[in-house]
C-alpha cells in the first residue's frame, strides 16, 4: 500500500475536524489514523491514499472525484454494509473499510483484464453475444452476474431500527447555503415556521469551502452572521446532515440523516440546492488525482488535507481560478491554469494568479492525463490548444483540478415537476420551477444567482414570495436580483481515438460508447441512456448527464439549446432499506381472551390482522382436534371466541335504506329485535362478504362482517355513502366489542342463570332474534344465530369485559361439560350445515346463484350494488355450481382445492372437505358444471399432488340436521 | 460472439440497429398504435407470419417508452384458469427461444419463481394453482418450508415473524428478461421486413366511416389505413374513447424500484401476495422490487413515498440482512386493470379496429404471445384461439376469466 504521507494543513484549515481526537480505522487491510469529523475519504487522503475503489466494468483504479457523497468512485464496503459513500461516512474507531468489486486487492486487481478486452466489448455488447448456441445464456448469466454488482450483502448483517419523524412547516428550505439561509430568515421574519434541510455537517453550503472572488474573509464572516441569525430565530428549525431525497406531490418531502428518516409536509418549498461542478472529458480523466476543483477545496478547507503537491487547473469557470488561488495559499504549486474559453475578462483573481507567476493558458484543453504505475498515479497533463494549433505540452503534476461548468442541482425540482434545459449550445443549463405549483420556488445558484450577493438577495426574495403566497404578509417582495449567466464551456470534451475518455465514470462509459449507441440507432437521449446505461449508476448522472447529452446530440447534429435531460426520479441519493422501512407498522391484534387461550393450550393461527385459536390441547392432527371440539358443540356446549368478527354500527333515519342498497337482501321491513343475513356483492355481482344485521332500533343496525373482510366492507360503505349522501352514520366498532358464540344443546342452560333482564326461553327469544340486556351483570348484545347448526347465542360485550365473561362462562359451564372451541371445529360445524365461507367457497367470480344463495337476493328491490350484473348473469345462465358431495368411508380425504373433472376437462374444484362424525361421511362442497349438479349424480375429484381420482356423489345440503330443528330448540 | 470479434478487430461504428423514423406515407394496410413490446411484436409477427409489411407502428414517445420500459420483467405461466394457463404457457415457450428468434440477447434467465403463502387462504390458492397448472402440463407445485430453505436459503423462514412463511407455489420456468431488449429486438427484425416505426408520433384522432376505421390522425399528419390495432397500455380507455367505444378498465398507477447493484445473492424470483411484494435480482446486480397497485385510479406516473415505506418494511421481513442496501431509483407505470384481471384482446365494436388492452400488471410476460395472437387476429379478422376467451364481448355477459388469485401482486 502507499506511503503514509502526512498531507494535513495547519489550522484554520479543517473546519470539520477535531485534531484532539485521533481515530484509528482499517482500510483494505491496513490501519490508518484520522481525526474526529473526518470522512473515510478525507482521512485516507490525509494519509496519502489516492485509490478508493475499482471501477464497475474495467476495474480501473479510482480516487476522489467530487467529495460530495454521491459518486461511485467513493463506494466502499464497511463491514457487512455495501456501497458506502466514503466521502460522506465519518470514521469511527475500529471501522473496517474494504474495497469492493476487486479480484485481488486495490493495488492489484485481476479484474482489470477486462479493460484489455474492451475493444471487443463495445457498448451494448451483451445484446449481441452470450446466447448462442442453444441455451448458452444459462452458462453466461451466472458468470456475468458475478462480474456485475459492486458491494456484497452479508447474510449475517443486522440493521438499526430507524424512526420516521413527521414534521410540518410553512416553508421548507432545501439547502443551507447562502441563498437557503437568507430565504429561511426572510420567511421566518414574516412569521413562517421554517425547516431548513441541509445535507452538510454544518450550514453554509459552498460558503464553507468555496472562494469568493478575493474577499473570502468577508464571505466567511457573512456566513457566521447568517448562522447566528438562524440560531437566534426560534421559528427556524435546522436539520443538518439531512439530505432531502424526495419531493413528492403536495410538497411532501422525504429527508434522511444517518439515524433518522423525516417526512415533512410543507406549505411552500424553496429549493436552494445550488449547482454541481462539472468534469471534462479527455483520455484518462478518471485517474486518481483528477478531481473537481470543489473536491480539492473541500479537502483543504473542511478537512485540512493538502490535495497534491503540483497542480494543473482545467477550467471554464471563475471558480477554477478561485481554486487555483486556494491551492497556492495551501502551499500547492500550480503549474498552470488551463482555461477552455478563448478569452476571459481579467478579473481580480486572474490578476492575482498572474502576479503569483502562474501560467494561464486561454483557449486550451487538457487532452490527456498521464499516469504511472499502471494508472495508479497521476504524472502529468497534456495540454494543447483547443483549435489544434501548436504542439501539445506536457505539464508534470500530481493533481488535476477541473471546473468545466455548472449543472443546476435540479434533481429534486425535476421530481416535483420542474424542468431543466441546456442553453447557449450546452454551455450552461437553466432550471425552472414546477408549473402550477405556486408554492414551489427556486433560489440562489440553482436559480442562476450564483454570486454571493445575488444568492443572498435571491434567497431573501424567495423567502418573501413564499410568505406572501402563504398569506403571511401582503407586502410586495423586494425585486429579485438579475440572472447571472453561468460560467461554462459548451464542449469540455476531447475525444481520444485510443479511448479511456470517460463520459460516465460510474458506468465506465467512454465517448465512443455514446457515439456508438447513437450510430446503432438509439438516438433519443432516453434510448442512449437505456442502451449504454449512461447516467444510471450511483451518481444518477450528476457528472455525466450533460456530457452524454452533448455527445449524443452532436452526433446527430441536433441543437443543444433547449434540449432536455432525462427525467430524474426519486430518491436523489440512494436510501438504505432500513431507513425506508422504519419501525414495523403491522400490528398484531389479539382478542381480550388471548391470554386465556394460550394458557389453555390453544394453537393460534393468523386470521387477517388477528390471531385466533385453531384448536385447543394436544391432538394427533387438527382434524382430530376439530372432531373432538365439534362433538362438544353437538352434545353439550362450546364457547367460540368470535371477537375478531367485523362489527359496524349503521345509525340514522336512512339506516335500513342504506343496507337495502349495500346488501342483496331486504331490510326495510326487518322488525326490531330480529336478525337478518347480509350478503354483499360488488358491482360485478361477485360475492364480497357476508354477516348478519341485528336491528336494535328503527334507526340502528348492528352489522357483522367477516374477520378478514370488514375493512374492505367498511371502505366500500364509506365510498358509497360519499356518493349517496344518505342520513346515516357508519361506525367501525370491531375492536370495541368482544364476542362469544355459546353453542350447543346446553347453551340455554349455561346462559339462563347469568341473564336476568332477557327471557331466553324459545317462546320469548326465538331463532334469528336479538336483544340487548346483561349477561353476568355485563351490558351485552345477544343474537340467536345458527352458523354452527346448534342452539346458540352470540354474546357481544364491551371489549374490556370480554375476558371476564369468557372466564365466567367457562367456570359456570364446567357442570355442563363446556369446552373451548377453535376455528377448525367451527369450519367443520358450518360445513355440516352447508354454510359457505366467503373467499374459501367463493372466489373472484362467484355470484349468489352459483353458490345456491339466490334466497338471499331480493331481486325485486329497485337497486343494490351488483344487481345489474346479477340480472345479466341470470339471463346468461350458470356456468358452474357449488354443490354438496359425499365420499364413502375409507376414501382418502381430498385436499381442499383438488380439481373436479369431467373426463380430462377441469370443471371446478373442491372448496371445503372434511370427515364428519355427526354425518358419518366425508362431506364437502365443490364446484361442478351445472348439468352435473343434480342430487344423486357423480363426478370425479382428482386427488391433489398427482394422486388418482375418487368418485363423489352429489348430495343435498345441509348434510346435518336437514330441517334445521336443532338450532331452533 | 463472432460478431463482437469482427467488430472489435475492424473497429469503426457498429451497424445501425434501430432505423430512423421515416416520413409518413399516405396509406398503410395496418396501423399499430403503440410502439411498445406488444405493438412491435404484433408488427413483427404480421410481417413474419402473414407477409403483411405495409405497416406503420406509431409511438407517441421514444421507442418502447411506456410500460415496456417500466415493468419488472417477470415471465411465468402459473395462472389460475385453464384459459390463462394455456395462453401464458405459450408465452413462456416463445420467450424461451426469443433471443434466437430475434438474434438479439434478451437475457432470458430461468430463475424459478416462488409465490410465498403466509396464510391458510394463500396456501389454498397456491394449491389450486398448482393443481390447475399440473393438470395442463405446467411445471408448478406446492412446496413447504424445507423445500423453500433449499430453493432460497436467503429467505427468513423463522416462525416468530409477523407473517411466517407456511409454504409456496414453486414454478421452475419463472424467468426474468431484459425488458428493453425485447422491444428493441422486435423493432429491428420488424423493420428489416419493411415495417415502419414512427416514434414521437402521437395519435390525435381515429377516422371512422360507416362503423369502419379508415384512417388515423396524428400530430405529424393524417394517414389512411385498412386496419388498425391499439396497444397502448395506460391510455387504452382514452384511445378507445377516440374510436367511440368504452372499456371496462380502471387505470391505476403501479410502482416499482431498484436497489443499487450488489454481488448476486438472490437467484429465484420471490413473490408474496400477503406482503404485497415481488423481487428478483437482475443480471446487473440490482434488486428489482415492486408491490401492489396504488389504492386509487390516476392517470399519472408520479412516485410516492408510502409505496417505498411499505415495500421495504416487508422486504426486511423476508430478508432481514439487507437493511443497509440502498434503493437507487423508483418509478411508476399506469396499469389498465380489468375486473377479472385478464386482458382484453381481439375485435371491437368498430370494424377492422382491433384491441390489445387490459394488461394491468401482467403485460410484459405476454409480449410474444400477444404479438402472435394479435397478428393472426388482425390478419384474418378472427380472434386467435388462445386469445378468444379474452374478447371484449365477455364483459357484456360477464363471461369473465377470473385471474385475480394469480395475477394480483404476482406480476
Amino acid at each position: 500500500m502507499s506511503k503514509r504521507t502526512h498531507m494535513r494543513l495547519a489550522a484554520p484549515y479543517g473546519r470539520l475536524i477535531d485534531r484532539d481526537k485521533l481515530i484509528r480505522f482499517r482500510f483494505d487491510g491496513e490501519c490508518y489514523n484520522g481525526y474526529a469529523g473526518d470522512s473515510i475519504a478525507s482521512a485516507l487522503a490525509a494519509n496519502g491514499v489516492r485509490i478508493l475503489s475499482r471501477s464497475f466494468k474495467y476495474h480501473r483504479p479510482r480516487g476522489i472525484l467530487a467529495l460530495a457523497g454521491n459518486d461511485a468512485n467513493c463506494l466502499v464496503q464497511v463491514g457487512p454494509e455495501p456501497n458506502v459513500r466514503a466521502d460522506a461516512r465519518l470514521i469511527e474507531a475500529g471501522l473496517n473499510v474494504s474495497a469492493q468489486n476487486v479480484a485481488g486487492n486495490l493495488g492489484f486487481d485481476w479484474g482489470r483484464a477486462v479493460e484489455y478486452l474492451s475493444r471487443f466489448l463495445p457498448v451494448g455488447f451483451y445484446y449481441h453475444a452470450f446466447f448462442k448456441p442453444g441455451r448458452a445464456w444459462r452458462f453466461w448469466e451466472p458468470v456475468i452476474r458475478r462480474m456485475a454488482g459492486l458491494g456484497r450483502v452479508e447474510r449475517s448483517a443486522e440493521h438499526d431500527t430507524i424512526d420516521h419523524i413527521h414534521l410540518f412547516a410553512d416553508v421548507a428550505v432545501i439547502g443551507g447555503g447562502a441563498a437557503g439561509m437568507s430565504a429561511a430568515l426572510a420567511a421566518a421574519a414574516h412569521g413562517a415556521r421554517v425547516i431548513v434541510l441541509d445535507d452538510g455537517a454544518e450550514l453554509g453550503g459552498a460558503l464553507l469551502h468555496g472562494r469568493h472572488a478575493l474577499d473570502t474573509q468577508t464571505a466567511r464572516s457573512r456566513l457566521d452572521e447568517l448562522r447566528n441569525q438562524i440560531t437566534n430565530e426560534s421559528r427556524i428549525t435546522v436539520l443538518s446532515g439531512a439530505t432531502c431525497t424526495g419531493w413528492f406531490a403536495d410538497n411532501w418531502l422525504a429527508a434522511m440523516s444517518a439515524t433518522q428518516y423525516y417526512k415533512i409536509r410543507a406549505r411552500a418549498v424553496i429549493a436552494a440546492t445550488g449547482v454541481i461542478e462539472q468534469p471534462a472529458v479527455f483520455r484518462n480523466n478518471d485517474a486518481p488525482g483528477v478531481m473537481l476543483a470543489s473536491a480539492a477545496q473541500r479537502l483543504m478547507h473542511l478537512y485540512a488535507v493538502k490535495p497534491g503537491t503540483r497542480a494543473v487547473v482545467l477550467t471554464a469557470t471563475a471558480a477554477g481560478y478561485g481554486a487555483a488561488l486556494d491551492l497556492l495559499d495551501a502551499g500547492v504549486e500550480v503549474a498552470a491554469v488551463v482555461d477552455m474559453r478563448d478569452s476571459h475578462d481579467g478579473d481580480a483573481m486572474h490578476s492575482a494568479l498572474h502576479t503569483a507567476g502562474v501560467e494561464i493558458l486561454h483557449g486550451h484543453m487538457v487532452s490527456e492525463a498521464l499516469t504511472r504505475k499502471h494508472g495508479h498515479e497521476l504524472a502529468g497533463a497534456v495540454v494543447r490548444a483547443a483549435d489544434g494549433s501548436g504542439q501539445p505540452r506536457t505539464l508534470p503534476c500530481d493533481l488535476l483540478c477541473i471546473s468545466a461548468g455548472w449543472m443546476p442541482a435540479a434533481q429534486l425540482l425535476s421530481q416535483a415537476g420542474g424542468d431543466m434545459t441546456a442553453e447557449a449550445d450546452g454551455a450552461w443549463f437553466i432550471a425552472r420551477a414546477p408549473q402550477g405549483n405556486d408554492h414551489a420556488l427556486l433560489a440562489g445558484a440553482l436559480n442562476g444567482r450564483a454570486s454571493l450577493a445575488a444568492a443572498l438577495a435571491d434567497g431573501h426574495h424567495a423567502g418573501n414570495v413564499a410568505a406572501r403566497t402563504l398569506g403571511l404578509t401582503s407586502a410586495d417582495a423586494p425585486a429579485a436580483p438579475a440572472f447571472e449567466t453561468p460560467d461554462g464551456h459548451a464542449w469540455p470534451i476531447v475525444h481520444d481515438e485510443r479511448g479511456r475518455d470517460f463520459v460516465d465514470v460510474d458506468e465506465d462509459l467512454q465517448v465512443k460508447d455514446i457515439e456508438d449507441a447513437v450510430a446503432a440507432g438509439y438516438t433519443d437521449i432516453n434510448l442512449v441512456k437505456r442502451y449504454s446505461t449512461a447516467v444510471m449508476g450511483p451518481s444518477q448522472g450528476r457528472y455525466s448527464a450533460a456530457n452524454t447529452l452533448r455527445i449524443a446530440l452532436s452526433e446527430q447534429d441536433s441543437p443543444l439549446t433547449g434540449a432536455r435531460l432525462t427525467t430524474q426520479r426519486p430518491p436523489i441519493l440512494p436510501e438504505p432499506i432500513a431507513h425506508l422501512a422504519g419501525r414495523d407498522r403491522q400490528p398484531l391484534r389479539r382478542t381480550p381472551m388471548h391470554d386465556w387461550h394460550l394458557a389453555h393450550g390453544a394453537h393460534m393461527m393468523p386470521a387477517g390482522s388477528w390471531h385466533r385459536p385453531a384448536y385447543y390441547g394436544e391432538a394427533a392432527s387438527p382434524a382430530l382436534a376439530a372432531a373432538r371440539e365439534a362433538a362438544a358443540v353437538h352434545q353439550r356446549v362450546g364457547l367460540i371466541d368470535v371477537s375478531t368478527l367485523g362489527k359496524i354500527e349503521v345509525r340514522g333515519p336512512d339506516a335500513a335504506q342504506f343496507l337495502e342498497r349495500i346488501y342483496t337482501f331486504r331490510y326495510a321491513r326487518q322488525p326490531i329485535g330480529r336478525l337478518r343475513y347480509v350478503l354483499m356483492t360488488d358491482e360485478a355481482g361477485v360475492i364480497a362478504d357476508d354477516g348478519i344485521a341485528a336491528r336494535f332500533a328503527d334507526d340502528f343496525f348492528y352489522v357483522t362482517a367477516t374477520t378478514t373482510g370488514v375493512d374492505a366492507v367498511y371502505r366500500q360503505m364509506l365510498r358509497w355513502q360519499a356518493q349517496w349522501q344518505m342520513e346515516v352514520d357508519l361506525i367501525h366498532v370491531t375492536s370495541a366489542w368482544a364476542a362469544i358464540n355459546v353453542a350447543g344443546p346446553s347453551a340455554r342452560a349455561l346462559l339462563t342463570p347469568l341473564v336476568d333482564d332477557v327471557e331466553l326461553a324459545a317462546a320469548a327469544f326465538g331463532f334469528s332474534e336479538c336483544r340487548e340486556g346483561h349477561v353476568g351483570g355485563l351490558p351485552a348484545r345477544l343474537m340467536r344465530v345458527g352458523f354452527v347448526g346448534e342452539l346458540g347465542w352470540e354474546v357481544h360485550v364491551p371489549a374490556h369485559h370480554g375476558d371476564a365473561l369468557w372466564r365466567e362462562l367457562m367456570a359456570r359451564g364446567q357442570a355442563l361439560g363446556v369446552a373451548p372451541v377453535g376455528i377448525e371445529a367451527q369450519r367443520l360445524l358450518r360445513l355440516e350445515k352447508g354454510h359457505i365461507i366467503v373467499s374459501q367457497d367463493s372466489d373472484g367470480l362467484s355470484y349468489p346463484e352459483e353458490v345456491d344463495m339466490n334466497w338471499a337476493v331480493a331481486a325485486e328491490k329497485p337497486f343494490f350494488v351488483g344487481q345489474r350484473a346479477i340480472e345479466a348473469m341470470a339471463r346468461r345462465g350458470l356456468t358452474r355450481r357449488l354443490v354438496g358431495f359425499r365420499l364413502p368411508l375409507g376414501t382418502p380425504v381430498p385436499e381442499e382445492c383438488s380439481l373436479t373433472l369431467r373426463g380430462q376437462d377441469i370443471v371446478g374444484r373442491v372448496t371445503s372437505v372434511a370427515f364428519s362424525d355427526a354425518v358419518g361421511h366425508i362431506i364437502g362442497l365443490a364446484y361442478v358444471a351445472p348439468d352435473m349438479a343434480e342430487v344423486g349424480g357423480r363426478f370425479d375429484i382428482k386427488l391433489a399432488g398427482g394422486g388418482g381420482r375418487v368418485s363423489a356423489e352429489v348430495v343435498p345440503v345441509p348434510f346435518y340436521d336437514a330441517d334445521n330443528a336443532r338450532q331452533k330448540l | 460472439m463472432l460478431d463482437l470479434l469482427k467488430l472489435g478487430l475492424r473497429g469503426g461504428r457498429p451497424p445501425r440497429q434501430l432505423p430512423a423514423t421515416p416520413a409518413l406515407k399516405p396509406t398503410y394496410d395496418v396501423v399499430i398504435i403503440g410502439g411498445g413490446g406488444h405493438g412491435l411484436a404484433c408488427a413483427y409477427y404480421l410481417a413474419r407470419n402473414f407477409g403483411i409489411t405495409n405497416v406503420a407502428v406509431l409511438e407517441k414517445g421514444y421507442l418502447a417508452s411506456g410500460n415496456t420500459a417500466r415493468n419488472t420483467t417477470i415471465v411465468r405461466s402459473n395462472y389460475l384458469t385453464p384459459d390463462g394457463v394455456r395462453f401464458y404457457d405459450e408465452s413462456v415457450r416463445l420467450f424461451g427461444n426469443l433471443s434466437h428468434e430475434l438474434d438479439f440477447n434478451i437475457m432470458y434467465g430461468e430463475r424459478g419463481h416462488l409465490t410465498l403463502a403466509h396464510t391458510d387462504a394463500a396456501m389454498r390458492t397456491a394449491r389450486w394453482r398448482a393443481e390447475v397448472n399440473q393438470h395442463l402440463g405446467v411445471d408448478s407445485s406446492l412446496v413447504y418450508p424445507d423445500d423453500i430453505a433449499r430453493l432460497c436459503p436467503e429467505l427468513n423462514l423463522r416462525d416468530d415473524v409477523r407473517y411466517p412463511i407456511l409454504g409456496a407455489l414453486y414454478h421452475p420456468p419463472g424467468s426474468i428478461a431484459r425488458h428493453d431488449a425485447v422491444a428493441w429486438g422486435y423493432a429491428q427484425r420488424a423493420a428489416e421486413m419493411g415495417v415502419e416505426i414512427h416514434t414521437h408520433t402521437e395519435v390525435t384522432g381515429i377516422r371512422i366511416e360507416h362503423n369502419r376505421v379508415v384512417g388515423i390522425e396524428t400530430n405529424r399528419g393524417s394517414i389512411a389505413c385498412g386496419k388498425a390495432m391499439q396497444a397502448v397500455a395506460g391510455m387504452s380507455s382514452e384511445l378507445a374513447r377516440m374510436a367511440g367505444f368504452r372499456l371496462p378498465i380502471r387505470t391505476i398507477p403501479l410502482q416499482a424500484c431498484v436497489s443499487e447493484a450488489v454481488k448476486p445473492f438472490l437467484d429465484p424470483i420471490i413473490v408474496s401476495g400477503s406482503l404485497h411484494i415481488y423481487v428478483s435480482q437482475s443480471a446487473r446486480g440490482e434488486l428489482v422490487m415492486g408491490g401492489s397497485t396504488d389504492p386509487y385510479p390516476l392517470y399519472s406516473t408520479r412516485s410516492t413515498l408510502e409505496f417505498k415505506e411499505d415495500l421495504m418494511m416487508h422486504m426486511l421481513e423476508l430478508f432481514p440482512f439487507i437493511g443497509s442496501l440502498r434503493v437507487l431509483r423508483q418509478w411508476a407505470g399506469m396499469a389498465d386493470m380489468t375486473p377479472d384481471f385478464s386482458p382484453v384482446m381481439g375485435l371491437t365494436p368498430v370494424e377492422n379496429y382491433y384491441i390489445d388492452a387490459g394488461w394491468g400488471t401482467w403485460g410484459f410476460k405476454a409480449t410474444p404471445v400477444s404479438g402472435t395472437c394479435m397478428a393472426e387476429t388482425v390478419a384474418t379478422g378472427k380472434p386467435h384461439r388462445l386469445c378468444a376467451p379474452f374478447s371484449l364481448e365477455r364483459f357484456y355477459d360477464y363471461a369473465q376469466v377470473g385471474e385475480k388469485g394469480a395475477a394480483s401482486v404476482g406480476h
